[in-house]
């Protein structure tokens, strides 16, 4: 088991897409976070003054944009387990992974382990980005960025624990949906697309909200704890998000579903 | 080297109604080269892959020394394997393509340069394999395959692509790893690729075998280019042995004798000889014959 981990490590840190997302995960969720932490820093005051704006306490402003790293960021694990999936399937290095590891079961597992580490790391990685901006634009705007507070340091690991989740679930959906467009596609219109309007739709009533706060995204807010999302706007029912533990486990059982799906099905087939 | 028999016991691939693979037996020996030949489409890869345990046969077993490839305690330690799909990563270096599967198989790093001298890849090893030619790729499978300095060699086309000195390179290497005990089976869809090479064949067409043994075997059936300054009295010689002889551009081709007995005949009726030699076109002829159509079994 050690050797099938150590060779998917290898797997994955020896091609560029690794590399890539992680930089432009800096990238996009630096900028958010940016953003965010000048819009909110700045203009507090007047959105407050403003009945119909969104009203936001200031207590809140740390952890929307800290949050940035999995409210936003989150795709790059999803996307980084699907392709390490994927990728094997299209450059058909399936063939000597099976040759040197017979076991496909033991290479599914070591995949998800490495990309569980990897996912976390990419937390990290988002984190760097939401607080090492975040922080210093929040406190020169005349916040508190809160980093003293043991709540941000428990938030901050919450993040790495949704992105490592989120990493697993890639490998699942890799494993099921082989082929790489496919995977993607279904990736990035779920929850670019169909998860954002079910999120709104559901929100609307009591009775479906009760069902939407299970929606994965609503699951990692809830995880997470926070997110510019349910800051803003959304969730006009009394229905409470889940606490984070059962957002945690709704990820996880997500995770197990769809790789155990994946490997009773697509992962045993022949390798031609 | 104890040496390590591949066993194809009542083998069968069905794909849907294609019959891919179809009962399927034969053994392979250590200490030769053994040609599994037939044309494109005949079931070679499908066989090979089966043997891998990549594939789950229809019916029937396919095994090393009796073990099925997913019961063998180091499989690439005991089974080198190079399968015709070049399978890369384009974006990672061949030297990480190998580390990455030595990594799984327990194998040193030292192997990985070692075997990347062994196939004269050595000095584009840290170039990203994406831009790599056929033969260079066919270098890199080929490199996977010596890994785990294996006892038994799996080789699926591995000729293809490849440039005459590389064929030359390939040729040397395989028949001293045959004569170092190893067990070696050798793909190919064309006869004339392997025939300088192999002590053995495999002949399949539409997953069943046609012909196993010997090429000798196969030569009874060939022909043999001969002609000499005074053609007139060496028809007249072979006339009188009883050969039939047509002429063609090369010289007289004539069937049913070997080599060595026209050379003998020739010597007895005092005709010299410009020229003697089993004529290759022949040898697959007889393959074309075996595996029924010609079709798609051009170069
Ligand atoms: N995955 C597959 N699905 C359906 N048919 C296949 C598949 N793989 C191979 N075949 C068919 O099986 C037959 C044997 O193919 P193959 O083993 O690749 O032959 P060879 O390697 O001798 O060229 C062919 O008719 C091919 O079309
Ligand atoms: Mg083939």
């Amino acid at each position: 088991m050690i050797a099938a981990i150590r060779s998917e490590a290898l797997k994955l840190t020896t091609t560029r897409m690794w590399w890539v997302l992680a930089l432009v995960l800096l990238g996009y969720v630096g900028f958010i976070a940016a953003l965010l932490a000048g819009l909110f820093g700045a203009l507090g005051d007047q959105l407050a003054a403003q009945p119909d704006a969104p009203q936001l306490p200031p207590e809140s402003l740390p952890p929307i944009i800290y949050s940035t790293a999995t409210s936003i960021g989150y795709v790059f694990p999803l996307i980084l387990g699907t392709i390490a999936v994927t990728s094997e399937v299209r450059y058909q290095t399936l063939t000597p992974t099976f040759l040197a590891q017979p076991g496909r079961g033991r290479v599914l597992t070591a995949k998800l382990i490495v990309l569980a580490v990897a996912g976390a790391v990419l937390g990290l990685i988002g984190l760097v980005a939401s607080m090492g901006l975040g922080a210093p634009i929040l406190a020169a705007t005349g916040n508190d960025p809160a980093i003293d507070q043991s709540e941000t340091w428990l938030l901050a690991g919450r993040i790495l624990i949704a992105m490592a989740l989120w990493a697993v679930i890639g490998v699942g959906i890799g494993s099921l949906i082989q082929n790489q467009i496919a995977a993607i596609v279904v990736v990035l219109a779920f929850t670019q697309f169909v998860e954002p309007i079910l999120r709104f739709g559901t929100s609307i009533w009591e009775w479906t909200a009760t069902v939407g706060k299970f929606l994965p995204g609503a699951a990692s807010d809830a995880l997470v704890g926070s997110s510019i999302f349910t800051s803003l706007g959304m969730g006009t029912t009394q229905v409470q998000a889940l606490e984070w533990w059962q957002g945690g486990l709704v990820l996880f059982g997500l995770a197990v579903v769809v790789s155990v799906l994946g490997y009773l099905t697509a992962w045993r087939r022949d390798i031609t | 080297m104890t040496g390590t028999t591949i066993e194809f016991r009542s083998v069968s691939k069905h794909f849907g109604a294609v019959k891919a693979v179809d009962d399927l037996s034969f053994t392979v020996q250590p200490g030769v080269v053994t040609g599994f030949l037939g044309p494109n489409g005949a079931g070679k890869t499908t066989s090979l892959r089966m043997l891998l345990g990549l594939v789950r046969p229809t019916s029937g077993s396919a095994t090393f020394g009796g073990a099925p490839y997913h019961r063998l305690e180091h499989p690439l330690a005991t089974v080198g394997t190079a399968l015709e799909a070049s399978s890369f990563s384009p974006g990672r270096s061949a030297r990480n393509h190998l580390r990455v599967y030595a990594a799984a198989a327990g194998i040193p790093r030292a192997r990985v340069q070692r075997v990347l001298e062994l196939t004269g890849i050595a000095e584009v090893a840290d170039r990203r394999v994406g831009g790599y030619s056929l033969g260079m790729r066919q270098r890199l499978g080929l490199a996977f395959a010596l890994l785990g300095d294996p006892e038994v060699l799996v080789l699926d086309e591995p000729i293809n692509g490849l440039d005459p000195e590389g064929i030359r390179w390939i040729r040397t290497l395989l028949q001293q790893l045959a004569q170092e005990g190893r067990t070696v089976l050798v793909s190919s869809h064309l006869l004339s690729e392997v025939q300088q090479s192999v002590d053995r064949v495999v002949i399949i067409s539409h997953g069943r075998i046609v012909h196993e043994g010997s090429l000798d075997d196969l030569e009874g059936g060939t022909a043999v280019l001969v002609d000499s300054p005074d053609r007139v009295g060496l028809i007249a010689a072979l006339a009188a042995a009883g050969y039939a002889a047509t002429r063609t551009d090369a010289g007289l081709c004539v069937t049913g004798a070997t080599a060595a007995q026209l050379g003998a005949l020739a010597l007895d009726a005092r005709v010299p000889l410009s020229l003697l030699r089993p004529d290759r076109a022949g040898l697959e002829d007889v393959f074309l014959e075996l595996v029924g159509t010609g079709e798609g079994v051009q170069a």
